[in-house]
């Protein structure tokens, strides 16, 4: 049976309260065919992603009125700033979204397109924007970074940048531990020796692998997605989840050797502000190893805007590959891993001008558009012609596009992906909490039944 | 008072008549502006008006989207169906749910009942004859901490408690005391005794105001320990204050959302609080329609908080000497 | 007893000091001991006072501390001064102009829910309405639901439908109907408690009822609205979610969402631009309490009194 829908109930209450309260609303409809349309990102002028922000007020949208101008085309192009929590940005646009309204483009999370695709606020492109194979940014994306803006086979948007996980490491600790400062484990176990090396020194915590609810989804993309990915395995595959598998309890297992072996910090798993105070600490050469994605040499330990700023980042940081537990051992027999995410702008289903959208948001994507939007910060994009332009002065990053990128692997955009990432998060406190690693992947394996509805969708 | 007085009859000790209980109900509601009754519905509408459509509404539609699976994003969000009770049976079977509830009690009794009431009453007890500037600083910085935004308050409290550079740790020579994992519900329990005192404080000053000075004297002269007088004159007195004041801060600790912003219900989900338990469910995994009904179960609850207190202190008054 | 009663024998009587005049046949050991019992009360009172005010004051520290430092870290420690990040905060698009419609917001609730609050709380205190006392009850209860996050979706969709997305006024009703139960409870509670004498004298000199209330009824519970008029400002103040979910441009977005601005793509904080702007943003609700403490006697006075 099915419900009253929100406007049944809308309509009673408003019938019913007969208030005078009827501001105006505004249509999307201007006045003398002027077209509007609306961006949305979770990005603010002076604050979260300002670069984002800036680029669309001050580049994209003169440019773009500009270009529709020249074409005999009136728009008027508004950008909606938000600067929140994902989460929070998320639900508000999906509030949006399900009152029939929003944005015309909007930015997502890559993980977040299944949910959005199956409660219909957005369509695949083949049915908004029936002509969309025949822009020429395709060529220059490449296939896997493509799928992050595929569902169930269909294309619904977009991606914009993406990222690519290494382990970062301290050079000057290193040196002080006598470990060898162009550091590139090639097993888990070589990475258990550097901690125990790491381990003499003074007030250092060896290695930081993040752990529990508390560092939220950077516990599943920087910690156990990565190893799963080393033990050859992924959370999911042909439409089944990883249980309580082999390679689940192997992951698992290196978290026990590292908290329960002394060369972690398990408290400041737990703690709140643990994700903050990891990156102070390896700032403050407290923490010799630390898994993450670029974004921590892009804004933490960046000398010039960073969180944790270090002054002598480019000498003083190393990174390296994430090794799979045994060479050969990683997905598709691959000695290294990784995991990426990224966003991806996508259409509004319910917009009233798919076509003019379509047309910005291919304009948005433009080679020369792209190279705007990071001019002043690198970024690796979507688009190879201008990552080749842009990364060539940072190595940092130039090592991710050439040698990351083609191992990594993304996570599903299945709407269950949210909830089995809390689980697999539960899972590693469990197990820095002191659980075994067996005990922490079979109740593992009991949530995630329940979750995905039964165990015919769970492989282990 | 007849036992069967409504119950507000507790909320109003101080009507027209000083003893307790000695004036008869119709000069307690005496209408002695000459409202009337349709002026005085005028007098309610605009307030009414305004409860009906943005708290009465929205809270029947919540208690609505109860009986749902209603999602935000996902298929249950295109088509959403009708699941009857089963999210408040789901609830009630649900460990997190009644671990939830057993931690939100806790912090109820803690913080609100014994912490902000006792030393709300205790601040108020002890400055009642003070004037000058010591009570007026004490009184300012216990109500700062209740007026201070509860984001800047979170900051606040995190640098007081941090495990390495904390000013709590360095005060008391506890260096590494992770305070927030290792005491977590002591810690949000005394971080809501700091945040909420005021307004009992505010709240039994007046009352205490109230309490005629002669009658503490005589018992004072008659022997009284300090504790007899509290009991046998100050007491009897106030009892419609402690009322209000239970049953306010006792809603809205209940109802507090910001232990989050310290603990984001954390290490595991040892403070996962009730606000909290459906803040994590509506917004983190989207489960409106089950976050709903907790809300629903959580008015039940509170609905039964308020009931105990009424009935409670009717019957401390019926004891009490008259 | 009468009011008057009560406001003679609160002159000239202090408790614990006045009193009778000591018997002049106590003995000088007596006399001692009471003298060290006033001494251990005395040193009493002031450990209670300094641990109280220890307590209160000791997380206030950081706010103190952080803003004026180059690099400020989540703990107080001693800054290393610098005026920098005031510098880097005006120069947000948002950052000053939030505090301003949070005054708005805050003001536009506090008016609302002060003048509806009043009146209806002098009605029900006066006049027995039926159903008056499960009515109050019950939207104190309801007032709990609506205030939390499951209620989003009703209330998103309620203004949707009203045209009330990116109003300010939207946010400002919103806000009002989930303030009012508490404030008409506390409120009518405050009525209750004062004396009908004077409304019956103006009653016999023709004065309407609205005129009673202004002049009669509002001076005897001027603290009392003060004090709701401080709550429900400070309860806007801090409220994140309803102008978060209803409002849309930053240009009208108040202080505590503007807060949330401040963190990295990856959620870390900012802590030079957050700690300063938490202490502009504390400002303004502290300079409010002072004010209105000064002026009205900020707290909670049932009767007549002085």
């Amino acid at each position: 049976m099915g419900v009253l829908t929100r406007r049944a109930w809308a309509v009673t209450g408003v019938l019913a309260l007969s208030f005078g309260v009827a501001a105006c609303g505004s249509d999307s409809e201007g006045s003398g065919g002027t077209i509007e349309l609306k961006i949305a990102a979770n990005a603010i002028s002076g604050g979260k992603n300002a670069e984002e922000a800036d680029w669309i007020e001050n580049w994209v949208i003169p440019h773009f009125e500009e270009a529709e101008a020249d074409r005999g085309v009136d728009v008027k192009v508004t950008f909606e700033p938000s600067g929140v929590d994902d989460e929070q940005f998320k639900s508000r646009l999906a509030l949006d979204l399900q009152s029939g309204s929003g944005p015309d483009i909007m930015s997502l999370d890559g993980i977040w397109l299944g949910e959005f695709a199956e409660a219909g606020y957005i369509k695949p492109l083949s049915e908004t924007s029936p002509d969309f194979e025949s822009w020429d940014g395709w060529d220059q994306i490449p296939e896997a970074v493509q799928q992050l803006a595929a569902f169930d086979g269909d294309l619904y948007g977009i991606p914009w940048g993406t990222d690519g996980r290494v382990l970062f490491y301290n050079k000057n600790l290193f040196e002080q531990a006598g470990l060898p400062t162009d550091w590139q484990p090639t097993s888990w176990q070589d990475i258990l020796d550097a901690g125990e090396a790491l381990g003499s020194l003074d007030g250092v915590t060896p290695i930081q692998l993040n752990a529990g609810t508390a560092m939220g989804e950077a516990t599943t993309m920087q910690g156990i997605l990565p190893l799963l990915a080393g033990t050859g395995e992924e959370i999911s595959s042909d439409g089944s989840w990883t249980g309580a598998s082999d390679g689940m309890e192997q992951a698992l297992g290196l978290y026990e050797d590292i908290y329960g072996g002394g060369l972690g910090d398990p408290q400041l798993q737990q703690e709140t502000q643990g994700r903050d105070k990891s990156f102070q600490e390896f700032a403050e050469n407290k923490i010799g190893i630390l898994a993450e994605g670029d974004y921590f040499w892009r804004s933490v330990v960046n000398p010039d805007n960073g969180v944790a700023p270090m002054e002598d980042r480019d000498e003083a940081v190393g990174y390296a590959l994430i090794p799979a537990a045994q060479p050969g051992q990683g997905v598709n027999g691959q000695d290294f891993v990784s995991m990426s995410g990224g966003s991806v702008r996508t259409l509004n289903a319910a917009s009233d001008h798919l076509d003019l959208a379509w047309d910005l948001l291919t304009f948005m994507n433009s080679a020369e558009a792209v190279t705007a939007s990071v001019a002043d910060t690198p970024k690796i994009t979507a688009r190879t012609d201008v990552n080749e332009q842009v990364l060539a002065d940072d190595p940092m990053l130039t090592f991710i596009n050439e040698q990351v990128l083609p191992i990594t692997i993304f996570r599903p955009a299945d709407s269950l992906y949210p909830q089995v990432s809390t689980l697999l998060q539960e899972a590693t406190a469990a197990v820095v909490d002191g659980d075994s690693p067996s005990q922490a992947a079979e109740d593992y394996q009991d949530g995630l039944e329940e979750v995905v509805g039964g165990a015919d969708h769970v492989t282990s | 008072m007849p036992t069967t007085s409504p119950p507000d009859a507790g909320l109003a000790p101080r009507g027209a008549g000083g003893q307790a209980g000695a004036a008869p109900r119709p000069a307690r509601d005496r209408d002695a502006a000459g409202l009337g009754r349709p002026r005085a519905a005028a007098f309610v509408t605009p307030a009414l008006l305004l409860i009906a459509a943005f708290l009465v509404f929205p809270a029947l539609w919540t208690i609505y989207l109860g009986l749902t699976d209603y999602r935000l994003t996902g298929l249950a969000a295109a088509d959403p169906q009708m699941v009857g009770l089963d999210n408040f049976t789901d609830a009630l079977k649900d460990d997190s749910f009644s671990h939830s509830l057993g931690l939100t009690l806790q912090f109820v009794v803690g913080s609100a009942v014994i912490g902000q009431a006792g030393l709300g009453f205790l601040i108020a007890w002890v400055m009642r004859n003070r004037r000058g500037a010591l009570r007026r600083l004490v009184e300012a910085l216990v109500l700062t901490a209740w007026i201070l935004p509860s984001s800047v308050i979170a900051f606040l409290w995190i640098a007081l408690l941090d495990r390495d550079d904390g000013t709590l740790n360095a005060a008391l020579h506890t260096p590494g005391t992770a305070w927030l994992l290792e005491h977590p519900m002591l810690s949000i329990i005394v971080f809501n005794i700091w945040r909420g005192t005021a307004f009992s404080m505010m709240l039994y000053a007046a009352a205490l105001g109230n309490v005629p000075p002669s009658h503490l004297e005589t018992a004072r002269l008659a022997g009284a320990s300090g504790w007899q007088q509290l009991r046998d004159v100050v007491f009897p007195r106030i009892r419609g204050h402690i009322l209000t004041n239970l049953l306010l801060i006792s809603l809205w600790t209940f109802n507090d959302f910001t232990p989050f912003l310290l603990t984001s219900g954390g290490p595991e989900d040892k403070t996962e609080v009730m606000p909290v338990f459906i803040y994590k469910l509506a917004l983190s995994n989207g489960e409106l329609g089950f976050g709903a009904a907790i809300s629903v179960l959580m008015l039940l609850i509170n609905l039964v908080i308020a009931v105990v207190y009424m009935t409670l202190l009717r019957r401390r008054k019926e004891d009490a000497p008259a | 007893m009468s009011t008057e009663a009560t406001t003679d024998l609160e002159k000239h009587s202090s408790p614990g000091r006045g009193g009778p005049p000591p018997d002049p046949s106590a003995t000088g050991h007596l006399a001692g001991l009471a003298g060290a019992r006033q001494a251990v009360r005395r040193i009493g009172f002031y450990v209670f006072c300094c641990l109280l005010l220890a307590f209160f004051a000791l997380p206030l520290l950081w706010l103190a501390c952080a803003p004026f430092d180059r690099t400020p870290t989540i703990t107080a420690s001693l800054p290393d001064f610098t005026l920098q990040n005031f510098d880097t905060l005006f120069d947000n698009p948002y950052a000053m102009r939030s505090l301003g419609n949070s005054l708005l917001l805050a003001a536009g609730t506090g008016v609302l829910v002060v003048v509806f609050a009043a009146l209806a709380a002098y009605a029900l205190s006066r006049v027995r309405l039926p159903g008056r006392d499960a009515l109050l009850y019950t939207l104190l209860l309801l007032s709990s639901i609506v205030t939390g996050t499951a209620a989003m979706v009703p209330l998103f969709n309620l203004a949707f439908e009203l045209h009330l997305i990116d109003s300010q006024l939207g946010v400002i009703l919103v806000l009002t109907g989930g303030l009012l139960p508490s404030a008409i409870f506390i409120l009518k509670d405050f009525m209750d408690g004062t004396p009908r004498s004077y409304e019956e004298s103006a009653q016999v000199f023709g004065a309407s009822p609205l005129q009673i209330v202004r002049h009669v009824v509002v001076p005897l519970v001027r603290p009392g609205l003060a004090t709701i008029a401080v709550w429900s400002v400070a309860q806007v103040w801090g409220n994140f979610l309803i102008p978060f979910l209803l409002l849309r441009s930053p240009e009208k977005s108040p202080a505590a969402v503007v807060m949330y601005t401040f963190y990295t793509e990856g959620g870390q904080p900012d802590l030079a631009l957050i700690s300063t702007f938490s202490l502009l943003y504390s400002l303004p609700v502290v300079l409010m309490f002072l004010l209105v403490s000064s002026r009205y006697g900020f707290r909670f006075h049932g009767g007549i009194k002085r």
